[in-house]
């Protein structure tokens, strides 16, 4: 594990930069195959629709790996993030309309702990509605 | 009808080592959109320390998923699974996944709870080295729908 991001650097209140994630269908082909997870409510509407989605959905995990980012970008070194995880909350409806989906994704830093390590607290939304609930990650810093 | 609480503790043999490919952590942070180098340039990882390029912190789930199947499938468990959504997942690390690795898999029922008439499956996954070092721990919840009603 090497960062430069000291623990003496941050505070409770840090904000880590913001990011927005735009999501196709493609994206959700690309991970379907990258993770293994062909489950047909990501990739065939006509399927999804039938079963009282509103459109395909992005992969929960799909949605979640993105919102890392976040802090993967802010810390350097992915292996600093020693603890991830989140609730589904709400599924993301990607149409195939030329546009699909934003994911907003923020992050600040909301307790600091021991060995120099900090928790994260993570927003991620998509049109206005927070689709991952409870997300956190510990991350350790220099 | 609700699950049995009985399945609570039962824990399965080890997954089949699973060998972590280069390419597939290049392939899945290509597909979650991350140009990390740490993901992609094996110089890169080197640098912060690693001996190979470093797998995102989600990247478990590519080989995990597919090894939990062995409770969540369980038959005598009973779970339909087409009434299953992903509820909640965690990743507790000991370390960072790296290419080269190889990893196996020991699932366990963690917990299983009704709640507003929906059953909660907790799957618990210990990922270590084929030489026993733990690697990462992760715990998905997983939500089968109105089980409680039938």
């Amino acid at each position: 594990m090497t960062t430069n991001l000291k623990f003496t650097d941050v505070e409770v209140g840090t904000k880590l930069p913001a990011l927005s994630v735009p999501i196709q269908r493609l994206n959700l082909i690309k991970y379907a195959g990258a993770s293994g997870d062909f489950n047909i409510i990501h990739w065939n509407e006509r399927f999804a629709t039938s079963v009282g989605l509103p459109n395909v959905i992005a992969h929960g995990m799909f949605t979640m790996g993105a919102a890392i980012r976040v802090v993967t970008d802010w810390v350097g070194d992915p292996g600093a993030v020693v603890e991830y995880g989140v609730r589904f909350t709400r599924p993301v409806p990607v149409p195939d309309d030329g546009i699909g989906a934003l994911l907003e994704i923020s992050g600040e830093v909301t307790e600091l702990l021991d060995a120099g390590r900090v928790r994260v607290t993570l927003t991620a939304s998509s049109s206005g509605q927070t689709v991952l609930g409870k997300a956190q990650a510990v991350v350790q810093l220099a | 009808m609700a699950l049995n609480p009985d399945f609570i503790g039962r824990t399965y043999p080890p997954s089949e080592p699973y060998l972590v490919g280069r390419e597939k952590i290049r392939e899945f942070a290509l597909a979650i959109g991350d140009s990390n180098p740490a993901y992609h340039d094996v110089s890169a990882a080197q640098g912060l320390g690693y001996a190979d390029v470093v797998a995102p912190p989600t990247f478990a789930i590519a080989f995990v998923h597919a090894s939990a199947e062995v409770a969540i499938l369980d038959p005598d468990l009973g779970l339909d699974y087409t009434k299953v959504v992903h509820g909640e997942e965690s990743f507790v690390y000991a370390r960072p996944i790296v290419a080269g690795d190889e990893l196996v898999v020991v699932n366990t029922i963690a917990n299983i709870r009704a709640a507003a008439g929906n059953d909660m499956i907790t799957v618990r996954s210990d990922v270590s080295t084929t030489s026993g070092e733990p690697v990462v721990v992760t715990t998905m919840v997983i939500v089968a729908r109105g089980t409680d009603a039938q």
